[in-house]
């Protein structure tokens, strides 16, 4: 960019001199093909190939999150949160997605009504939930706390305020939450879950 | 013969056949200085209006929690102002210069179709008016320019908001395609002798390019819209997930047209560009075939790359390596420019002028656009910042880099060839201060707050989110840039009046266009000059005055006709003395009759609106119908007589049907698209509630448009062989033919699903109204030719080869469809 820059204010401001016809050929052919196609081939191979490195060290099978768009608001499920007890809702929130850390997250997003977006900026990428389709983000928190999140895509009145929160809970708090029965006691976890 | 006339005399009779009316019967002017005027002024209205919209909106952005805007207003204003600055600003801006300079700069008198030009730009008018109102009256479309479904469907969007996009876009699109195809016919055929292909203007490449993208580029977009409008108002659902419809079909749709309408932008600037460049420098410009067949590779490659858009709509990941590179390529050829203006700088000194001031702006802005889009194509970067306002950052430094910047300087490099006056270098430079410079701070710092994490299309934002002093100086920036452009303006206006009169070719340019008085008159040059060189003006100075003094081609005025002469496209060996039409009525009138469609379309009036189709193709029939030219030979020059372009095959009007084809055919392809894209990839396909067309039915309808095909043909070779009363007997035969399929299609279409009921039924009856309505235009057109084989005076032969690229085309199209509607929404796959 720089280079270009320098190259134009020179081209301009420099004294008459013709140039011989090779060194114009030059130009053409390193600026106009062989710079731009090695830059960007480098680029795309850089970009494609998955380096593996994401956050921390990943451990466990996927832990999968469901979630519904509706204007304005987020619905999230948890199917892999483990039996609900009888006489218990299965783990249901609005606005907020908890999740384990350390651990890959599947979001599975669809829309209820219009196409929104899922974007919580610090864990990764964004990804539409569109009507009809259920797409899948995979992303992964390699610390606990709280992340914020936003819907990317213009959804109508209330697009501006459509946000949530992603909070990550580290070992103990995680088993806490999942089985608020067993205090979090993760002994008393394995006693009951074995068949 | 030729040398009796003064030039002063010449000039006189030349000015009574070609100057337009006065007063309120300039409406009915159709001359391309007078409408390339018209499209610009009226461009740069909407293109005050968009910016005064987009001041509203960073003046809402300026501070958190900001009371001044609400959501809806906010929404109306953000849609608007996209939607202003890409339909009814960028495309008819440069579709007014390429007007006012393409028969300048091409030696000719005026474009291949005078009438046309008129009738796109009261299109033009009446469409971006509908929208103005309705903004006025606070119904303006409010789903964002792109009009995402199901946002933008009658569910979530009940009013006429959406209506009024999907209508007065659609309106102003078909003024885009109408001038697209005229400017393809007059690039190949309307120049000056000698003039080449290889000889041709750079920026006439340009224009060609662009006007043959315009032509594939927006009929998916027009589709997208008649099929969104069928859904809001009759209920068939192309976009309905629940029906059988898929809403990622519109994307597909909208950004077939949208990324190549960012490259329809930037063509024509880098145009102006390569024009200015040289001109500023003295030197021809470095690499001419160079830069014209990199023009051509990025035409090619526009249409490659729309999935980028697309993203995180969940593309399989080959898919998104596929059009990641794509996406990349498209570096290389503007590479190659960028780098031909710098050789072209390099090779010659260069003259500092406010047009080079504003072009050196451009380089600098257009590389830093150029490295973010190379940035946005790399997909992990783009899920990180797509819909954030980094993005928005890096559209405005491509559009503004590449458009703005080259069309201001266009303006002041220009200017003195419009008003005869030169405009002011004081001003001038201070203007390009204030835009450069509030510019870079408006959008400059927006790539760090989309980094940041700020969404688009937000109205509001909290505190504590580190944004409020980014957005505060894009605000700035933004306030800067609207005074800059004031100044600019009145510099403008002022200069325009009371300026110091332009010398001859005041920037010592070697095009055409330098080589006629200033104000250009009427006819713009008095003698079409011999080619023989790129820059003529530089090989010959004295040119003009040759030109003036009558000393080459058509110099001798032929009271009560406008001349110009037609070409070879490839050597431009002229071959014809073209006949145009003067001043009148019909494109008024028949933009008017069009109006009265759409607007009963959108107030849903059907019945009232077919009868104002009716009457709007009767208009065109009276409109081809005129222009009939008597004499079979003309004298061109001493010595060499040609024949009139009624008489020759390949007259530009065989040029203009086939570019129109290419429209209705990336229209046909677009709706084939889309039946396979919601076959294969639609939830709730394949459907049980379809009864296969019946093979007798479809053999017959094949056998129909085969016979079409053909008969146009034998039709032609009758007339050719003076047998008239054969030719009469096939056209006879074509006009029945029609009919029969006409009827045939219409029973298949009663015969089908409620289209309410499913997508597919819905698609199957676009289909069939699709092939319906070129059947019976195929019968209108056959009788029309037919009735005209008994008026004398014009020979039929170039009205059949025209008829025959229609009926060829309804043909293959036709069995198409027939092949669609038998094999395809039954069958499992």
């Amino acid at each position: 960019m720089l280079l270009m820059v320098l190259l134009a204010v020179w081209a301009s401001l420099r004294p008459a001199a013709r140039s011989s016809r090779g060194s114009r050929a030059a130009l053409l052919w390193g600026g106009g093909v062989i710079f731009p196609l090695s830059v960007l081939i480098a680029l795309l191979v850089y970009g494609h190939y998955p380096d593996g490195k994401a956050g921390g060290a990943a451990h466990g099978p996927p832990f999968r999150v469901q979630v519904h768009a509706h204007q304005w608001w987020w619905e999230v499920r948890y199917p892999d949160a483990g039996p609900v007890a009888s006489g218990k809702d299965a783990p249901y929130d609005v606005n907020e997605l908890h999740i384990p850390v350390n651990r890959p997250i599947h979001v599975e997003l669809t829309s209820e009504d219009v196409i929104h977006s899922f974007w919580a900026p610090r864990l990764g990428g964004k990804m539409d939930a569109i009507p009809g389709r259920v797409n899948r983000l995979e992303l992964m928190a390699s610390e606990p706390g709280v992340y914020l999140g936003v819907c990317a895509e213009f959804c109508g009145a209330q697009h501006a305020h459509m946000a949530f929160r992603v909070v990550a809970h580290d070992g103990p708090a995680w088993l806490a939450r999942q089985r608020p029965e067993d205090g979090g006691d993760p002994a008393r976890v394995a006693e009951r879950d074995r068949p | 013969m030729t040398q009796t006339l003064s030039p002063w005399a010449r000039h006189r009779a030349l000015e009574r056949d070609w100057g337009s009316p006065k007063g309120w019967r300039s409406l009915s002017a159709v001359n391309h200085t007078v409408m390339g005027k018209r499209f610009m002024l009226a461009a740069l209205a909407f293109f005050l209006v968009g910016g005064i919209l987009a001041l509203l909106m960073r003046a809402q952005l300026a501070s958190h929690d900001s009371a001044f805007l609400d959501s809806e207003l906010y929404s109306q204003i953000f849609t608007m102002h996209g939607t202003l600055m890409m339909f009814l600003f960028a495309i008819p801006m440069l579709e007014g210069f390429a007007f006012y300079l393409l028969p300048k700069m091409l030696g000719a008198r005026d474009l291949a179709y005078p009438r046309l030009g008129a009738y796109a730009w009261w299109c033009y008018l009446f469409g971006g008016s509908i929208l103005l109102i309705a903004m006025l009256l606070g119904l303006a479309p409010n789903s964002g320019w792109f009009m995402y479904t199901p946002l933008a469907g009658s569910e979530y969007r009940p009013g006429i908001n959406s209506d009024v996009w999907l209508i007065g876009i659609t309106f102003a699109e078909i003024s885009a395609v109408c001038g697209a195809v005229e400017l393809v016919a007059t690039i190949l055929k309307v120049r000056a002798p000698g003039m080449g292909l290889n000889k041709l203007p750079v920026f006439a490449w340009y224009m060609l390019v662009t006007a043959g993208m315009i032509l594939a580029g927006f009929p998916p977009l027009i589709l997208g819209s008649i099929l969104l409008e069928l859904e809001r108002s009759l209920g068939w659902p192309f976009f309905d997930v629940a029906r059988g419809g898929d809403p990622i079909l519109w994307q597909h749709l909208f950004w077939l047209f949208g990324h190549p309408e960012v490259y329809i932008i930037f063509l024509p600037a880098a145009g102006m560009v390569s024009t200015m460049v040289p001109v500023f420098a003295q030197r021809p410009l470095v690499g001419y075939v160079w830069v014209v067949n990199s023009v051509i590779a990025v035409g090619f490659l526009s249409f490659g790359l729309w999935v980028h858009h697309m993203f995180t709509v969940g593309i399989p990941q080959l898919g998104m390596a596929f059009f990641s590179a794509a996406s990349m390529l498209v570096a290389v050829p503007t590479a190659i420019q960028f780098f031909a203006w710098l050789a072209t700088l390099w090779s010659g000194t260069v003259k500092w002028g406010v047009p080079m001031l504003y072009l050196a702006g451009f380089l600098f802005v257009f590389v830093i656009g150029g490295l973010t889009g190379v940035m946005l194509a790399l997909v992990p970067f783009n899920v990180q910042v797509h819909d954030t306002h980094f993005v928005v950052a890096h559209l405005h430094y491509v559009l503004t880099g590449g458009l703005i910047f080259p069309l201001l300087a266009a303006c002041h490099y220009w200017l003195p060839h419009i008003t005869g006056r030169m405009p002011s270098g004081r001003m001038g430079s201070v203007a390009f201060w204030f835009i450069f410079i509030g510019f870079n701070l408006a959008f400059l710092p927006m790539h760090l707050t989309g980094l940041f994490g700020m969404p688009r299309r937000i109205y509001t934002y909290v505190q504590d989110m580190g944004w409020d002093a980014l957005n505060q100086a894009s605000s700035l920036g933004a306030f800067i840039q609207a005074v800059g452009f004031a100044i600019f303006l009145l510099d403008v206006m002022l200069f325009s009046r009371n300026g110091p009169l332009a010398p001859r070719n005041p920037w010592k340019a070697g095009g055409l266009e330098w080589a006629m008085a200033t104000p250009p008159p009427s006819y713009n040059i008095a003698s079409q000059p011999q080619v023989m060189d790129r820059e003529p003006l530089w090989a010959t100075p004295a040119l003009g005055a040759q030109m003036a003094a009558g000393r080459h081609w058509l110099a001798q005025p032929s009271p009560g006709h406008r001349q110009t002469l037609s070409v070879d496209v490839v050597t431009g060996t002229p071959s014809a003395v073209l006949h145009l039409p003067g001043p009148g009525w019909l494109p008024l009138y028949s933009a008017l009759t069009t109006a009265g469609f759409f607007l009963c379309v959108l107030f849903k009036l059907y019945a009232v609106s077919l009868g104002f189709a009716g009457l709007t193709l009767v208009l065109f029939l009276f409109w081809t119908w005129q222009g009939v030219v008597s004499a079979r030979r003309i004298t061109a020059r001493d010595e060499v007589r040609l024949p009139a372009h009624g008489q020759v095959a390949g007259a530009p009007g065989w040029w203009g049907m086939a570019s129109a084809l290419i429209a209705d055919g990336a229209l046909f392809a677009s709706l084939v698209f889309g039946c396979w894209y919601l076959r294969l990839f639609a939830p709730g396909w394949p459907t049980s509630g379809w009864t296969p067309v019946p093979w007798s039915m479809s053999i017959a309808l094949c056998a129909g448009f085969l016979f079409m095909g053909m008969s146009a043909g034998r039709a032609g070779l009758a007339a050719f062989h003076e047998q008239t009363g054969r030719a009469r007997g096939w056209l006879a035969a074509t006009v029945s033919v029609s009919l029969l399929l006409l009827a045939g299609i219409a029973v298949l279409a009663v015969g089908m699903p409620d289209p309410t009921s499913h997508a597919s039924a819905a698609a199957m009856r676009v289909l069939s109204v699709y092939m319906g309505l070129h059947a019976g235009l195929a019968s209108v057109m056959a009788a029309y030719v037919l009735r005209r084989s008994w008026d004398r005076r014009a020979g039929i032969a170039l009205d059949l080869s025209i008829l025959r690229l229609w009926l060829r085309y309804t043909a293959v199209s036709g069995i198409v469809g027939v092949a669609l509607l038998m094999y395809f929404p039954g069958v499992a796959l």
